[in-house]
């Protein structure tokens, strides 16, 4: 493994976990050739004629699935931090004496900090998937045998598709299915919406297995996840804890600070001329990203302008935006809520989507590319407009991707953060770790004021005159130093060294940042406890 | 007794610092420091420490800091407030200088440092924060209130008045209020007395003076002010304090109109309602019948003084509806602007406290048709059916002004068009 300068100037490794690794080569420049992945073509012969996949316990699907060594097992965190199933596969590997898996969740939550000893043991190889919490520190303490691989929600989907990530076996959590592995989110104790995660795992793994806390006969209506790619169905009492699936009711922020940058951010959609008649925007569950909407939502009432459609995480909120008519349709990612369940099952302009329709970049378009505008947060941004979202300035990783680096594709992409958090910078020199290039960062709105993208001159003038507190970028960050201090400290040198080609970064990097095209954007480095 | 704490600590504290002091004879400073910003801010926040304990003449000490992301002005406010308390300048030391720095160690002037206030600007929205509470001031300029009150009062436990008044006057000495009115309450004679020293020098635009009774009380608090004005002046020539007392019992609302005549300085006048309650026995009901002679005494007291009345709190927080009737009801009163105890309620007291779209046209329509009427030699005009005479128009003019000072017309609005 070597580290290599990758388009943008970071150093990333020209191998990831064994296999070759092409470094980030510019916004739109990768254009990879040849067939996607396929898997291995299965036979009716080997299925029971009554279809019905129903098999005796989850060790018994692992058994069957001829699990090995070395393999590749998927889950999905359709549960969040309710998941129980990804825990009890993975011990279950471990009773088996089974080493050296590779787990490919598509999120990783509080709730699978236990996985730490599946990694100590050897059960687990390493991660390829989001890693926070414990996981991150396990990660950034480089104490993972292998790297650590960070991916988009689209991101992971490509991989699969792709076939840079190898699925043996995924394994789904299915709030409601039938004996012939037909399933859906929407009915069970376990409802949790939506599905979509395990789209790209369904089609592409050799083998799946569909676990459920609630058999029903044949057919699981509505059928959101086809029984047609699956194996084999195992019914327990307990995939989950339905408390932490989805939450009783969404709260919206009562930060005053982080309200005034929502209702900004809603001002500058606004005046922007971004709110429109038959617009588009994606809202998210917490924080900035929701009460956004809330207030962009009560302006385009008092101004007679309805959307055409809207891209979420679903809360009661959207739900009611989608009743009162702002919007005739919500295509839904992940719901969130107990109304946005119950709204999926009712409402017929409420429809699930997975990362491999709305997200993924090597694909035939996708539903991003036609959002007129994205709000997400960041844990920093530079005078570049580069943003970071996975770990904190002291090079802990902290959050996922999750559709971040996807909603980048969006016609306006606006980072509504903090300036400051307490007293650390969020608008700074250079980011700790790089996960959108700048030139995808159309507008970042803080507390301090809003700047927009020089590349933006559109943006820049259509809001002249409309009162908005526009600043350049670097006049904010010139703020935040005067309120905080100018910072100072290794993970700081570490990075600015990165840059400069005579000087190798002295810590060993432990996980890669992957770009939604599957090339590398940057680099994860060790830091000490 | 050589040793104290100040600060705040524990899981959920943000943007704070916590203390611990203990002086000895020999030894040097040792300092042992834990910070969730360690890494950026170590290096500079031990050499602040250390510089901060030797302005304050501490030489021996060991020090031990428990930092969650605070800002060098309270840093500077933690540690000053810990020395005073283990040098004996402490909360039980009796009398009332003691709670007064003998040496002051400020912060670096911020770009909002002093910055002169005027006697009749717009007061319509006031948000109270705790002084106590050093996250909160940070941003407090977003909101848009018209004035910041720092309140050492009612939101700050008796046993935190010293370190708070080192909070507050490091606040107002280095952080952007922005546009913002920088006012300041302090605690009721003669305990506030003291704090003046410490508040003028460090740019308050606005003292406010709790549980006022009487025109001594204010007539004591304006000398101590001509006094810490007297050497701040000489840097700060345009400068000036106002004072805006507050009545909260019957006797002080007896006394009401002297009190805002007591001394130049006072700007405007107002009221709390839930003491002047508790004092006049009352039960406090939605209609507030119970107060309205109170309310009525202050809006006159505060007219026939020729000072701003401005009315009390409204404490539901999340009742926006009950909050704009509210203010309705104070304007129909003649107050001019309300207190705030929470960000989300500034919005709907300034709009409230603006002349409204209709409200402008119709005081356009009146002046203008009282123009036409004086120009011909007529001082009394019609315009609907109703009879508009100088006090009406006087009136129109107020809002019109108003109007052009909130940027809703120009200033030559009669001569366009």
């Amino acid at each position: 493994m070597e580290l290599v300068k990758n388009a943008l100037g970071r150093l990333v490794p020209n191998e990831v976990n064994g296999k070759p690794a092409v470094p980030f080569k510019g916004i739109g420049k990768h254009r990879p050739a040849g067939p996607k992945t396929c898997p291995p073509i299965p036979t009716c012969l080997d299925f029971p004629e009554d279809g019905n996949k129903v098999v005796p316990d989850l060790r018994i699907a692992l058994e069957r699935a001829g699990v090995r060594n070395g393999m590749t097992i998927s889950t999905h965190h359709h549960f969040r931090d309710g998941d129980t199933l990804s825990l009890q596969l993975f011990d279950l590997c471990a009773e088996m004496g089974l080493k050296d898996l590779v787990w490919y969740p598509s999120a990783a939550f509080p709730c699978h900090a236990p996985i730490t000893k599946h990694l100590d043991s050897g059960v687990i190889h390493h991660i390829e998937g989001s890693l926070n919490g414990p996981l991150g520190d396990y990660c950034t303490q480089g104490k993972m045998r292998g790297l650590g691989v960070l991916r988009s929600h689209g991101g992971r989907a490509q991989a699969i598709q792709d076939g840079e990530v190898h699925i043996d076996l995924a394994v789904i959590a299915a709030p409601t299915a039938d004996q012939f592995g037909n399933a859906n989110a929407v009915h069970g104790k376990s409802a949790c919406g939506v599905l979509g995660y395990a789209d790209a795992d369904l089609v592409y793994a050799d083998r799946t297995v569909v676990v459920t806390d609630n058999l029903v006969p044949f057919p699981a209506i509505p059928i959101q996840l086809s029984g047609t790619f699956v194996d084999m169905v195992v019914r327990q009492d307990c995939i989950g804890d339905p408390t932490k699936i989805v939450s009783g009711t969404t709260q919206i922020t009562r930060s005053p600070d982080r309200l005034y940058i929502a209702e900004l951010t809603a001002r500058f959609i606004r005046d922007s001329g971004i709110m429109h008649e038959g617009f588009s925007f994606q809202a998210g569950a917490g924080g900035i990203s929701l009460a956004f909407a809330l207030y962009l939502a009560a302006m385009m009432k008092r101004a007679g302008v309805r959307a055409s459609w809207l891209h979420g995480g679903s809360t009661r909120y959207l739900v009611k935006m989608l009743e009162d008519g702002i919007a005739p349709a919500l295509i839904d990612g992940q719901a969130f809520d107990l109304d946005a369940v119950r709204s999926i099952g009712l409402n017929p302009g409420h429809i699930d989507t997975s990362p491999l329709v709305s997200y993924n970049f090597h694909a035939k378009g996708n539903y991003i590319n036609l959002l007129d505008v994205a709000v997400l947060s960041a844990t920093e941004v530079d005078a570049n407009f580069n943003a970071n979202v996975v770990t904190h300035s002291d090079g802990r990783l902290r959050h996922g991707i999750g559709g971040w680096q996807n909603c980048m594709q969006a016609r306006c992409t606006i980072l509504a953060v903090p300036a400051m958090r307490d007293r650390m910078p969020v608008i700074v020199d250079e980011v700790t770790t790089l996960c959108s290039p700048g030139e995808l960062v159309d507008v970042v709105v803080t507390e301090l004021g809003i700047a927009i993208n020089p590349l933006r001159r559109d943006l820049l003038n259509a809001v002249k005159g409309k009162g908005l507190p526009i600043r350049s970028i670097q006049d904010i960050k010139a703020e935040v130093e005067r309120i905080c201090g100018k910072p100072s400290g290794p993970a700081r040198d570490m990075t600015e060294s990165s840059h400069d080609s005579d000087r190798v970064p002295s810590r060993k990097v432990v996980a890669v940042v992957k770009w939604v095209d599957g090339t590398v954007l940057d680099s994860v480095y060790q830091v000490s406890s | 007794m050589n040793t104290a704490s100040a600060g705040h600590r524990g899981p959920d504290v943000r943007s704070d610092l916590w203390v611990g002091l203990k002086l000895r004879t020999s030894g040097g400073i040792e300092l042992a420091m834990e910070s969730k910003v360690d890494f950026m801010y170590g290096e500079a926040n031990r050499k602040l420490a250390v510089d901060t304990l030797k302005t304050l003449g501490v030489e021996h000490a060991r020090v031990t800091i428990e930092d969650t992301g605070a800002l060098p002005f309270v840093i500077m406010a933690r540690l000053e407030a810990a020395v005073r308390r283990a040098e004996g300048h402490d909360r039980n030391a009796p009398g009332v200088s003691d709670r007064v720095p003998r040496l002051s160690c400020l912060p670096a002037p911020g770009p909002s440092f002093a910055r002169p206030s005027a006697r009749d600007r717009w007061r319509r929205s006031r948000l109270y924060l705790p002084g106590n509470e050093p996250r909160f001031m940070l941003n407090a300029r977003i909101h848009r209130s018209d004035d910041i009150i720092l309140d050492l009062e009612d939101s700050v436990p008796p046993a935190d008045k010293d370190a708070a008044l080192l909070v507050v006057r490091n606040a107002l000495c280095a952080l952007d209020f922005g546009d913002c009115e920088r006012m300041v309450r302090i605690n009721p004679l003669p305990a506030g007395l003291a704090e003046i020293d410490a508040l003028v020098p460090a740019g308050v635009n606005v003292i406010l003076i709790p549980k006022c009774e009487s025109a001594e009380q204010v007539r004591e608090v304006d000398a101590r002010i001509t006094s810490a004005l007297s050497s701040f002046v000489t840097r700060k020539s345009s400068f000036d304090v106002f004072l805006m007392p507050i009545i909260e019992t019957c006797e002080g609302m007896f006394r009401a109109r002297e009190i805002a005549g007591a001394s130049p300085r006072v700007v405007a006048l107002t009221y709390g309602l839930e003491d002047y309650i508790l004092d006049l026995g009352g039960v406090k009901t939605p209609a507030g019948l119970e107060s309205l002679w109170a309310r009525s005494q202050i809006a006159n007291a505060a007219k026939a003084a020729g000072v701003q009345a401005i009315d009390t709190v409204f404490a539901d927080i999340d009742d926006l509806d009950a909050l704009r009737a509210s203010c309705r009801a104070a304007k129909e009163l003649g107050f001019e602007g309300k207190g705030c105890i929470h960000p989300r309620q500034v919005e709907v007291v300034n709009t409230e406290f603006t002349p409204s779209t209709e409200e402008i046209e119709k005081a356009q329509r009146i002046v203008l048709a009282f123009k036409e009427a004086q120009s011909q030699g007529r001082n009394a005009v019609c315009v609907g059916s109703k009879m508009i005479d100088p006090p009406i128009v006087e009136r129109a003019r107020r809002t019109i002004a108003m109007a052009v000072s909130f940027g809703r017309l120009t200033a030559d609005w009669d001569k366009v068009s």
